[in-house]
């Protein structure tokens, strides 16, 4: 049974955010069997983003008018039903957070937030996979009994769509919000810049307690910034100060799942392995041979990490320098 | 000013998780359950803003689920908490995010808080999708992560701080509102064996969903557009290639490898 899909689109400075583009992949899979599969933006300054979703071969509807999380979900389940979209996927980030539980409530839809594997039946029925206690186990659900579902899709899951040659059509709307904004931002400090944000990196470069200090916390920065990567670290770091907590990777931290984790001085205590245990490819860098993070990783290196972090660095900028 | 608090009673972080052999459930004996860590931050931040608004102010801390979850109550209540309200029948049971939040919805209604607190996510079902469809249901504000919380003057509105993608943010938001919490709002209290004995002799008012105007079709799994259909073992991954040599032949092994065998770099 086809199924109308649209993939809300999230755009940051003008710019289309790369897991909008993995939402877009996952709904091709989903509108494969004959379904209908168009993008959404809403919010101020998406035409760049819209032209690029278009590019992609989606019909695009924008939505201008809407700030903030509550407008938006009030604009989207508004477009939704105009529509009469029956599945609405969106990237598991901060914005869908806000945004994603109050679409499902107003279009009194079916939720599931997080996912990280989707399957329309020939019947329409859907099935999602979606990690419980903290990525200790994976629990399948069939999402049904509503017109509508609302599905947000864990970055890295799904490859980026590519173009497909051809350009779908922008069509515009303007969305006045019945109340004004009741939460506002007044104030917004951005990341450094060039900075990689530990949620979406590809490459991620972790760093433990035996790192020491947090001025030896340059080490690691030094390796992931030869990679392209971000910085994280393990609670026992955050909670010695070296590193922020936005930085934590585990249990009461931030969950990855890139292409690459390098983790360098982490033991690799259960409530770290729940933060970074779906990455494709781990490294484990680390003096204790027993140490449990070798039983979840996919290379290992017994040694010490500040002889080995350095010579990696060495190495990785030789071989991408070269490029 | 009258504040609610959302709790979760959940396992504790330490627990072994073991699927259970039907696959529906994980295996529930010995589980110690716990106050949800992010729940912790709420009712702190709740008592601090009782404390410094003073007056006739209380904390209600509301939670849906089996029996065993007055016991998480009494936790709050030792805390500092004035009394609970527990959402408790078995028409509850089995349902997902959108039938708990319209169950929570329906019990706050009928209190008309001024500030509701919750934490960021459960650390069992891991959605963090109840608090926003409370906010919806109850047509509150609603600010989510929040790592620092400030009541205005007035306490008509409140400042709070939140991390999102690529900064963060500095939030004004009307009361009423729902905030949720994350950790860094504060260090929650241990409860002083005083509280402990004080808990005792608070009150627990129980609810049903015909209490709260429910109907049975509406609610646990009759209600839930999302069910559980099996729990999965997470996949094996093979084991681990050890690297030999010094520190500059197993880096530049690792960099081979990770190009040449993982086509990763």
């Amino acid at each position: 049974m086809p199924k109308k899909i649209v993939v809300v689109g999230e755009q940051r400075d003008g710019v289309l955010r790369k897991t909008s583009l993995e939402v877009l992949g996952a709904g091709r899979k989903l509108a494969a069997g004959g379904g209908v599969l168009e993008a959404a933006l809403v919010g101020e300054g998406a035409d760049a983003a819209a032209g690029e979703l278009a590019a992609h071969g989606v019909a695009v509807q924008q939505v201008n008018g809407a700030a903030g999380a509550e407008a938006v979900s009030a604009a989207l389940a508004w477009l939704v039903s105009e529509q009469g979209y029956e599945i609405v996927l969106l990237a598991d980030t901060s914005m869908a957070k806000d945004v994603a539980p109050a679409l499902a409530t107003r279009l009194n839809a079916a939720l599931m937030t997080d996912v990280v594997q989707m399957d329309l039946g020939a019947d329409g029925s859907l099935r999602v996979v979606h990690p419980i206690f903290t990525g200790k186990v994976n629990a399948e659900f069939a999402v049904q009994g509503r017109s509508i579902q609302v599905l947000t899709l864990r970055p890295h899951t799904v490859a980026p769509a590519a173009p497909d040659g051809t350009t779908g059509a922008i069509t515009k709307h303007s969305w006045t919000a019945s109340v004004p904004p009741r939460a506002v931002v007044q104030e917004f400090v951005q990341s450094a810049a060039g900075r990689v944000e530990l949620a979406e990196a590809d490459i991620v470069v972790s760093g433990g307690r035996s790192l020491k200090s947090e001025e030896n916390f340059a080490l690691i920065e030094g390796l992931a910034t030869a990679l392209g990567g971000a910085v994280g670290a393990s609670r026992a770091a955050v909670d010695a100060g070296y590193q922020p907590h936005s930085r934590q990777v585990g249990q009461t931290g931030k969950v990855v799942n890139p292409s690459l984790y390098i983790a360098c001085g982490i033991s690799g205590a259960i409530q770290h392995l729940v933060g970074m245990r779906t990455s494709k490819v781990i490294v484990a860098v680390n003096k204790d041979p027993s140490a449990p993070i070798f039983q979840n990783a996919d290379y290992g290196i017994v040694g010490d990490l500040f002889e080995v972090v350095p010579m990696l660095t060495e190495e990785i900028k030789k071989l991408l320098g070269k490029e | 000013m009258k504040i609610g608090v959302l709790v979760k009673q959940v396992p504790d972080t330490e627990t072994k998780i073991r699927i259970a052999a039907d696959a529906t459930d994980i295996v529930r004996d010995g589980i110690k359950y716990v106050v949800n860590p992010y729940d912790e931050f709420a009712v702190e931040q709740a008592l601090k803003v009782k404390e410094q608004v003073g007056g006739d102010s209380s904390v209600t801390v509301v939670a849906l689920g089996p029996p065993r979850v007055a016991e998480a109550l009494r936790t709050a209540l030792a805390m500092g908490a004035d009394r609970a309200l527990h959402l408790k029948d078995e028409a509850f049971e089995g349902g997902d995010t959108m039938t708990t939040a319209r169950a929570l919805a329906a019990a706050l209604r009928l209190e008309a808080f001024d500030l509701v607190f919750a934490g960021k996510m459960a650390i069992d079902d891991n959605a963090s999708a109840v608090p926003g469809a409370v906010a919806v249901l109850l047509d509150l504000p609603n600010v989510n992560l929040i790592h620092a919380f400030t009541l205005a003057a007035d306490q008509r509105s409140a400042n709070v701080r939140r991390r999102v993608d690529g900064g963060e943010e500095v939030v004004s938001c009307t009361l009423p509102a729902l905030f949720t919490c994350e950790k860094g709002l504060n260090e929650p209290r241990y409860a002083s064996l005083t509280g402990i004995m004080k808990a005792k002799k608070k009150p627990i008012e129980e609810k049903t969903a015909a209490d709260l105007g429910l109907a049975a079709d509406t609610v646990g799994k009759a209600g839930a557009g999302a069910q559980l259909v099996r729990l999965l073992p997470l996949p094996e991954r093979g084991a681990c290639k050890f690297i030999d040599g010094d520190a500059q032949q197993q880096a530049r092994t690792l960099v081979q490898l990770l190009r040449n065998e993982a086509k990763i770099i």
